[in-house]
């Protein structure tokens, strides 16, 4: 072999490690530039924000699942989860705090009462999967059931209504001109980001999902981690379920079907490896951003929602297949 | 703390897993400041013995004394507390993190932390970590490099400074060279005597006979998860090692070094 080929080798590594990192962006000013020609007024900040608070449900729920992913794991059941969270929040602040006349007293406590039931079938998910042996897929598909049908008893199929103007703010408030889902989920990437980035415990989420066995034997508590990482999942698919019940003014017993894939989907975009301790919780945010694109683009060129379900399956295995590509080319990945 | 006596001593250790008896009642003594040598067949229990005194499995029978003390391992962190550091056959790397990550692993330095969130300092890791390699004689590949992007080599000094790091009494080496080359498994070979001359305990396990010939001062045989000879190395060599290694029925047992 010729000596002339080494950097040329180089050279390709180069590109793809470029793109395994800063693709996502690429890709994100692509659907940017269609929308922007697609419809005249998606410039507008106004409508970007819309967008923004669209996305938002899907992403603060996907900043627990980035966590579980990079720790190979899966979780499964955020939508329904979401959903019975939700459900509570609304039922509680209808029928046990006193609706409007509760106060902000009643709100909080409705609110801890939605995310409180989010963590505890979240940490349920954990207990399974790390003391029952359980692989998470399964473990969380019954979660995913069970949290539904727990729903639909709850509401008892109906959904639960007129939820009053104070806990509207949550979903359509302002704090100074932003609007409240977006301080939300600006702060809650923010500090995941720090988390993931600059802790021990987030080096140890990383780590856990490469070589869980060399963690152990460094003495690192892995299944507790595990654990942790799962009620928090739980806890951020319960705000999400607080976000949407508070956006629809109203817990539907349906609501969130399916989430799961978006939520996924997300995660996978964003370029997080489903084997493990690779990934990016910042890239998630990008990754649901430009699932919502999609959406709204499909909606704008009036594209049938079952062909929009079809879009958004073919888009995760496209990026699974464009990543797992890259990276074997890139080598240094052990399968 | 006591400083007279042997370091380590196994009574009659066992170990199965389902139908295998992997340990049948092996019993060695380990003197503070001697390299010992660990042999046997594919199989033999070497690595599952290494792995009862660091806490990975825990034995079905049998006692362990380390520092004169009656001691149950009863996970690696312990170990490490009393003062045992492995590096594992497969040396047990986080391909994901950097030399220094994998260094400080389980013992990160950190900023400030709020209860179980700590802030890491990676600044004074990379620098503990250079200053810990310059120490041992490496080299420390560029701060950054995933260690699963490093050469066999280069791993293998990673594995053994994250276990000197803690100035530890005993070091467990499985197999450190078998991945290597020439050139690399001479240096690594340097390092039980090395830690020796610090004042640590080294047990060595190597297929490599004539390496493990020349930087013990004893060696024990294993086969079949029984001890079957414990040998003063200044007076065997190599042919009676193999004997002992393949048993009686298969006695001068050819080319095996
Ligand atoms: N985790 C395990 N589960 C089941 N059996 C095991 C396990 N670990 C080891 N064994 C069995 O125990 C016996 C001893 O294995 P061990 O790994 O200790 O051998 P070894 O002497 O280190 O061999 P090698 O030279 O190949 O590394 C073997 O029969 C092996 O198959
Ligand atoms: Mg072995």
């Amino acid at each position: 072999m010729p000596e002339s080929d080494a950097p040329a080798l180089e050279r390709r590594r180069d590109w793809r490690e470029l793109a395994l990192g800063y693709g996502i962006y690429l890709v994100l000013a692509l659907f940017v530039l269609v929308m922007a020609l697609l419809s005249p007024n998606f410039l507008r900040p106004g409508n970007l924000l819309n967008i923004a608070v669209q996305a938002s449900t899907v992403a603060v729920i996907a900043v627990g699942a980035t966590m579980v992913i990079l720790l190979a794991e899966i979780d499964l059941s955020v939508g329904s989860v979401a959903a019975l969270s939700g459900a509570v929040t609304a039922g509680v602040l209808k029928f046990a705090v006193g609706g409007a006349a509760g106060g902000v007293v009643g709100l909080l406590v409705a609110i801890a009462a939605g995310l409180a039931v989010g963590t505890v079938l979240g940490a349920i998910n954990g207990v399974l999967t790390v003391r029952g042996g359980i692989p998470s897929f399964i473990v969380t598909l019954g979660m995913l059931s069970i949290a539904r049908g727990l729903t639909l008893l709850y509401t008892g199929g109906r959904p639960i209504f007129a939820l009053g103007p104070d806990f509207s703010v949550l979903a359509y408030g302002r704090l100074a001109t932003v609007p409240v889902p977006i301080v939300i989920l600006v702060t809650l990437y923010v500090l995941a980001a720090l988390f993931l980035h600059t802790t021990q415990l987030g080096r140890y989420i990383y780590a856990a999902g490469t070589n869980r066995r060399a963690v152990a034997l460094a003495g690192i508590n892995v299944d507790r981690l595990k654990l942790g990482v799962f009620a928090l999942a739980g806890a951020l698919a319960g705000l999400g379920g607080v976000l949407l019940t508070s956006r629809l003014d109203s817990a539907q017993p349906t609501a969130a079907a399916g989430w799961e894939l978006d939520v996924i989907a997300a995660v996978v975009l964003g370029g997080t490896s489903l084997y493990g301790g690779r990934g990016s919780v910042v890239k998630t945010l990008v990754g649901a951003i430009i699932l919502q694109l999609i959406s709204n683009g499909l909606n704008l060129l009036n594209v049938q929602a079952y062909w929009q379900q079809i879009t958004k399956g073919g888009v995760i295995l496209l990026a699974l297949l464009l990543e797992r590509s890259l990276r074997r080319a890139r080598g240094g990945e052990s399968l | 703390m006591s400083n007279q006596g042997p370091l380590l001593e196994l009574d009659g250790i066992v170990k199965r897993f389902g139908g295998v008896l992997a340990l049948d009642g092996v019993s060695l003594t380990l003197e503070r400041g001697t390299v010992l040598g660990l042999i046997g067949d594919n199989g033999a229990g070497k690595s599952t013995l290494i792995k009862v005194v660091s806490g990975a499995y825990q034995p079905d029978g049998g006692r362990i004394r380390f520092d004169g003390q009656q001691v149950r391992i009863v996970n690696p962190r312990y170990a490490k507390t009393i003062g045992i550091e492995t590096v594992y056959q497969d040396l047990a790397l986080v391909d994901t993190l950097d030399a220094a990550g994998n260094i400080f692993l389980g013992r990160e330095i950190v900023r400030y932390g709020a209860g179980p969130v700590k802030v890491l300092n990676k600044h004074a890791m990379q620098r503990s970590a250079r200053e810990l390699l310059g120490r041992l004689g490496l080299e420390l590949p560029s701060s950054g490099t995933e260690v699963g992007m490093l050469s066999g080599g280069q791993r293998q000094s990673v594995a053994i400074s994250r276990a000197l790091y803690t100035r530890p009494q005993l070091v467990i080496l499985d197999e450190p060279t078998s991945a290597l080359a020439v050139t690399e498994a001479r240096k690594v070979l340097e390092m039980p005597r090395t830690l020796v001359a610090q004042g640590v305990a080294v047990i060595l396990i190597s297929h490599t006979l004539q390496d493990v010939l020349d930087v013990t001062d004893r060696i024990v045989v294993l086969r079949k998860g029984r001890k079957v000879a414990d040998l003063d190395t200044g007076a065997t060599d190599l042919e009676e090692l193999v004997t002992y290694i393949v048993g009686s029925e298969r006695t001068r047992g050819a080319g095996y070094a």
